[in-house]
């Protein structure tokens, strides 16, 4: 597998270069560097240590890199950048566990990921508009949780919470959306319903997921990246990546 | 669809609302008046020492919806909330001061008594401008809010949380309490401010003073209740309960989280300086025991027994536990420190979500029961 050419910076969305990261001594990054194109949807897997989560941590700004250099849309320099910044920039992120706001409605917890003004005041004397309402209405659609609006999130099942998270980063309308284990703890089905509500995502944004589930990966039809001790180890389709001799040494098992 | 469950309690919560500002309104009107125009022996007469009870009560309360605004919807557990409250009373208490005028028992026109005992020869700075009300009024609201601006600011900034925070809060208003004990100061030390005469050139002690306090604590709890109100039921109001539920997914919204904390936190500061404010002139004193870290853990107290999140239940636990405790301290004042631990377990393991979120469920039940013997 030949690593593939680096690209011009300007035609990614995220542009990871030589990344480091190490806590007390630990390297949790080692140079890695990464390059996703507008519109894709890349596949991240690995053993557990890779780095996956921390990769994560250092786009969204919750983790500073010691080294390195992490681009969002060609030029805006993300290490510098907080949380909240970083969020209204166009970069959402799910975590591992899903986390909504669990005593707010379904609608609610929709509501408050709308994109627009996130200044104090100015929630202060909020009112939704016709227009946020409906795109409300779509987001709930494509979520399918449109029967459920009114229920409180703690009411969802382990899988719904999941896709209302998803839903809460696609009402901040981002460019790109970063994905923590979606399909974990979900059944075969909702597994499968996830892989279809990403592919229906990208393409007008970029979706980079971190997965473990191989039949998901499958589903998900697209380029794979493979991390191992912080860096990456190959990349290419799923079935290269299952023939890949280092990908089965350290990842797949024989 | 809403869910019978959470569909009853919003309704509730409304009626909760309702229910205790008629009933404030009502007080403001009634208490005043069965005080001063109902003769004493008749059996409706409301006795002095009564309305300044219910006013001091009110004052409590207000500080209580203050506690209730961070602690049940944005999740900060302030344990150093005394200190606002003391500051708005310290700041009532130098107006106070300064309308005694030369009728202290030195005589002296220019400084208060504790300063010609200090042998102090004139004011210090810090004490001009306390002659006048308008000042002094916009002082109670300014200084406890600009403690917790600053304090807030680095605290909220460096992501302190949980109970680090409550800590760096007990804190906070213990050293407050350390330093308004010293003399130097200039705030009386030990014996803090008292033997107030008048406010705006009304006798202090008179029934009709009295009687006007009353109504506007009851007024200033009203007021208190609808900022609240207005705040928690705003977008900025679901922002705050989901910084309280899941403070990093506000975060990655894109909330920026410690402004919003700021925000309700200094908001809060201020009720607490008003309800001081109230509370002084009607107990005739402020000294540096408002600030012990034992008296901010008391309003937690009151605002779990009521029931946090739903500010109504703030009140109503403030109410009850100090009417509790005037009962106590009066009868078994030894018992009332286990009286008052005692409810605070029995709240917490019986009641967790305190008074006013248990009467829901029992509503249900209750509703329940109806339907079932319905043919």
């Amino acid at each position: 597998m030949t690593p593939h050419a680096i690209p011009n910076r300007h035609d990614t969305i995220l542009y990871l270069d030589g990344v480091s990261v190490s806590f007390d001594g630990f390297k949790a990054l080692n140079d890695l560097s990464l390059y996703v194109a507008a519109g894709e949807l890349r596949a991240i897997i690995g053993p557990n240590g890779a780095g996956k989560t921390t990769m994560m941590d250092v786009i969204t700004g919750k983790t500073r890199p010691d080294s390195g250099s992490v681009l969002f849309d060609g030029d805006t320099d993300l290490t510098k950048l907080g949380e909240a910044r970083i969020a209204n920039l166009g970069i959402g992120r799910k975590f591992q566990k899903p986390t909504v706001f669990e005593t707010q409605s379904v609608f609610e917890n929709l509501e408050l990921a709308l994109k627009g003004n996130r200044l104090v005041f100015q929630s202060l004397f909020f009112k939704l508009t016709g227009g946020q309402a409906a795109r409300i209405d779509e987001v709930l659609a494509t979520i399918r949780l449109d029967d459920v609006r009114a229920k409180l999130a703690s009411d969802l099942s382990h899988g719904q919470k999941q896709w209302l998270e998803i839903g809460m980063l696609l009402m901040q309308e981002p460019d790109l959306l970063l994905i923590d284990e979606p399909a974990a703890g979900m059944t075969d089905a909702e597994t499968m319903q996830t892989a279809e509500l990403l592919k229906l995502i990208a393409g007008e944004r970029s979706v980079v997921v971190v997965e473990h589930d191989m039949e998901f990966i499958r589903a998900l039809d697209c380029r794979v990246t493979v991390l191992n001790e912080g860096s990456v180890l190959a990349e290419g389709s799923l079935e290269a990546m299952q023939a890949d001799e280092r990908v089965i040494e350290s990842y797949l098992g024989r | 669809m809403f869910q019978n469950n959470t569909f009853l309690s919003t309704i509730l919560a409304e009626t909760g609302g309702r229910v205790l500002l008629g009933t404030l309104l009502v007080a403001a009107v009634l208490v005043p008046a069965l005080n001063l125009v109902v003769p004493e022996g008749s059996f409706f007469h409301v006795p002095n020492y009564l309305v300044t009870l219910l006013g001091k009560y009110l004052a409590f309360a207000l500080l209580a919806l203050s506690v209730d605004l961070i602690w049940g919807y944005a999740g900060i557990l302030s344990l150093g909330h005394g200190a606002f409250f003391a500051l708005g009373g310290y700041a009532m208490g130098m107006y106070l001061m300064r309308q005694i005028g030369d009728r202290g028992v030195y005589g002296n026109p220019d400084l208060p008594d504790f300063m010609v005992f200090l042998n102090w020869q004139e004011l210090p700075w810090y004490w001009m401008g306390f002659d006048s009300f308008p000042f002094a009024m916009v002082m109670v609201v300014a200084v406890p809010g600009l403690l917790a601006l600053v304090f807030g600011w680095f605290a909220f900034r460096s992501r302190v949380t949980g109970v680090y925070l409550s800590i760096i809060t007990q804190a906070m208003t213990y050293a407050l309490l350390l330093a308004f004990f010293r003399n130097d100061m200039g705030f009386g030390g030990n014996n803090g401010l008292t033997d107030f005469k008048e406010i705006l050139g009304f006798d202090i002690q008179s029934d009709g003073t009295r009687a006007a306090l009353f109504a506007l604590s009851a007024l200033a709890v009203v007021g208190g209740y609808i900022i609240c109100k207005l705040i928690v039921a705003s977008r900025l109001g679901r922002v705050l309960i989901g910084i309280r539920d899941a403070e990093s997914r506000a975060r990655f919204l894109g909330y920026r989280v410690e402004y919003y904390k700021l925000f309700v936190f200094v908001v809060s500061a201020m009720l607490a300086g008003v309800a001081g404010a109230l509370y002084v002139p009607q107990v005739g004193i402020i000294n540096p025991s408002e600030f012990a870290p034992a008296a901010s853990i008391e309003i937690i107290i009151w605002v779990a027994i009521g029931g946090r999140g739903s500010l109504y239940g703030a009140v109503l636990g403030a109410i009850l536990v100090n009417y509790a405790k005037s009962y106590f301290t009066g009868a078994l004042p030894e018992l009332w420190l286990f009286a008052l631990g005692g409810m605070f377990i029995a709240v917490t393991v019986f009641l967790p979500k305190g008074i006013v979120g248990t009467l829901p469920a029992f509503d249900k039940r209750f509703l329940r029961g109806r339907a079932e013997n319905a043919p």
